[in-house]
């Protein structure tokens, strides 16, 4: 009955999400189909951290490395493509969004594979400082690598190409960042009912007890670790071309901390929740941002809020209010 | 007859702090073996070194005469060992029917047969574990154990706490898997109980093994010494 409940809210607030993106195109407002083409994309983003950190308990300060790396592979084959110069090998850099995103997400999940090696022989407060250590590492590195604009980042200046739609036009784009963010979802969702997923959740209940029943609990944390930052890569690399422009802010622990926010405020361990987040993110920081620089202590109080009274985040708090809803209907 | 399980002489520490002086036992296919003592006698410490969970210091532990010495817990799970542990401890966020299938391995047992096994488990399927009453879980937790298709069945104090119409139902369903011929160790403070499923015991006393027999050869003097019954 809950899953139903919650199912139907998912359709919900990814359909509103599609809804705002289309009735905005249809209105004439470009600049809110980018506002909702943002939210989708930080919305994947936090879907990937979620499948780390709701569903596994892995509480990853790192993510932004991931975010950072699928930039950085858009960023790097675009203006390569675009200068004619050679990468690597002969291979001269790509503006097509169907070779570099799996570029994104291969370099992101190898990376993964060696920071998650790394960090899963250490648990809780040591897990989140050895996620945040890399990120940070690969923070540095990327200022300090000229080749690709060291501190002040790389532009390009086109958007990259995706066969049969115009990129450049707001609506496709968000069309292409709905679309990986639904298959996104579908995946994430298949993956948390599967053997596989119910392992992960047993083991984030209780390493020791899953261990018992014969599942090997590194390797399973590891997978999804890789998967999870293969899909964060993925929204990386759908933000730099959204932008035309990276710079190692992607890789800082700000953008790290943004995305957990995304997971906190939507719902830890809710399929939709990254989207419910981001979206709260950018609306506090479009609305409020034209009021004060200071916004960000408001989505502080909320945060709080949320932490202390609604653990379940704006999904949490949506199911029960439907709950009341339906039971002052059954009431009358 | 072979053995099934074996420990020789084992030993184990928690940190600085030894538990296990000495323990050895033997249980054989088919067989039930009742592990008795009093509390902090190291009964649980002895399934927790058989299981892998807590490496054991000296001595040997086989079974089926493969040495579990530097194996882990998923290895050992694997190789047939059931735990059921102490405590009623389901995945508490899961379903019945998740908390089966996570731990569902090639075999005989499946989910209809753990439901056969406990009717009650049929008509919770859909249900989060932490809602289950006390006794369901426990049912739920020797369901799991079952749906690795263990050769070996260990309970840790299944029926400790639960009322007593579901301690019976429990124990039916423990000499039901006798029947069935499964291999159990046992952990339980009801001697009564025992009797009717144990072929043989081994009692514990301050980390060590200090009888083993047929219940039936325990003495009121050793059960009031060694068990404080």
């Amino acid at each position: 009955m809950t899953m139903n409940r919650e199912f139907i809210i998912n359709i919900m607030i990814f359909g509103l999400l599609i809804a705002v993106g289309i009735g905005a195109h249809l209105a004439g407002q470009g600049f809110t189909v980018t506002l909702a083409t943002k939210v989708a994309i930080l919305g994947l983003a936090g879907v990937g951290l979620n499948l780390a950190l709701g569903y596994g308990g892995l509480v990853s300060f790192g993510h932004a490395a991931f975010f950072g790396i699928g930039g950085y592979a858009a960023g790097v084959l675009a203006s390569h493509a675009a200068n004619g110069d050679p990468l690597m090998f002969g291979f001269g850099g790509s503006n097509q969004m169907l070779v570099i995103w799996p570029v994104a997400m291969l370099a992101a999940g190898f990376a993964a594979l060696m920071i998650g090696a790394l960090s899963l022989r250490t648990s809780g407060v040591y897990f989140i400082m050895v996620t945040l250590a890399f990120a940070q590492m690969i923070y540095y590195f990327a200022i300090s690598w000229p080749r690709y604009g060291g501190e002040d980042g790389l532009s390009f200046y086109v958007r990259n190409a995706f066969p049969g739609m115009n990129t450049l036009k707001p609506i496709e784009y968000f069309t292409i960042c709905a679309s990986l963010l639904g298959l996104a979802l579908v995946f994430s969702g298949l993956v948390t009912q599967s053997r596989f997923g119910l392992a992960l959740q047993s083991i984030r209940q209780n390493p020791q007890r899953a261990t018992a029943v014969g599942i090997r609990a590194t390797p399973v944390r590891l997978t999804t670790f890789v998967i999870s930052a293969m899909i964060t890569a993925l929204a990386g690399a759908l933000y730099a071309d959204l932008n035309r422009f990276v710079s190692p802010s992607m890789f800082s622990w700000h953008m790290s901390g943004e995305i957990m926010v995304f997971v906190i405020l939507g719902g830890v361990g809710r399929l939709c929740g990254p989207i419910a987040g981001a979206a709260m993110f950018i609306l506090l920081e479009h609305l409020l941002g034209k009021v004060s620089d200071h916004w960000q202590a408001l989505l502080g109080l909320m945060l709080l809020g949320i932490v202390l009274f609604a653990p379940g985040g704006l999904i949490g708090l949506i199911t029960k209010g439907l709950d009341a809803l339906r039971k002052e209907k059954a009431d009358v | 007859m072979s053995a099934l399980l074996e420990l020789s002489d084992v030993s184990a520490s928690y940190g600085p702090v030894q538990a296990l002086f000495g323990v050895s036992l033997r249980l054989d296919e088919g067989k039930v073996l009742a592990l008795m003592g009093r509390n902090g006698m190291g009964k649980t410490t002895t399934i927790r070194c058989i299981s892998r969970l807590l490496p054991h210091r000296g001595g040997s532990i086989r079974l089926r005469g493969k040495d579990l010495g530097g194996l882990n817990a998923p290895r050992v799970a694997r190789l047939g060992l059931g735990l059921v542990p102490e405590g009623r401890r389901c995945f508490a966020p899961l379903t019945v029917a998740e908390n089966l299938t996570v731990a569902a391995r090639l075999g005989p047992w499946d989910i209809a047969r753990v439901v056969a096994l406990f009717p009650r488990l049929g008509e919770r399927m859909g249900q989060v574990s932490r809602t289950l009453s006390g006794g369901e879980q426990q049912m739920l937790a020797i369901g799991r154990a079952l749906m690795t298709n263990p050769s070996l069945l260990i309970l840790d104090e299944a029926t400790e706490g639960l009322a007593p119409v579901v301690r019976q139902e429990i124990w039916a369903g423990v000499r039901q898997l006798k029947a069935e011929g499964l291999s159990i160790l046992v952990v339980d403070k009801s001697l009564k109980e025992l009797e009717t499923v144990a072929d043989s015991a081994v009692v514990l006393e301050r980390g060590q093994s200090v009888w083993s027999g047929p219940l039936s050869d325990l003495t009121p003097e050793m059960t009031d010494r060694w068990l404080g019954v």
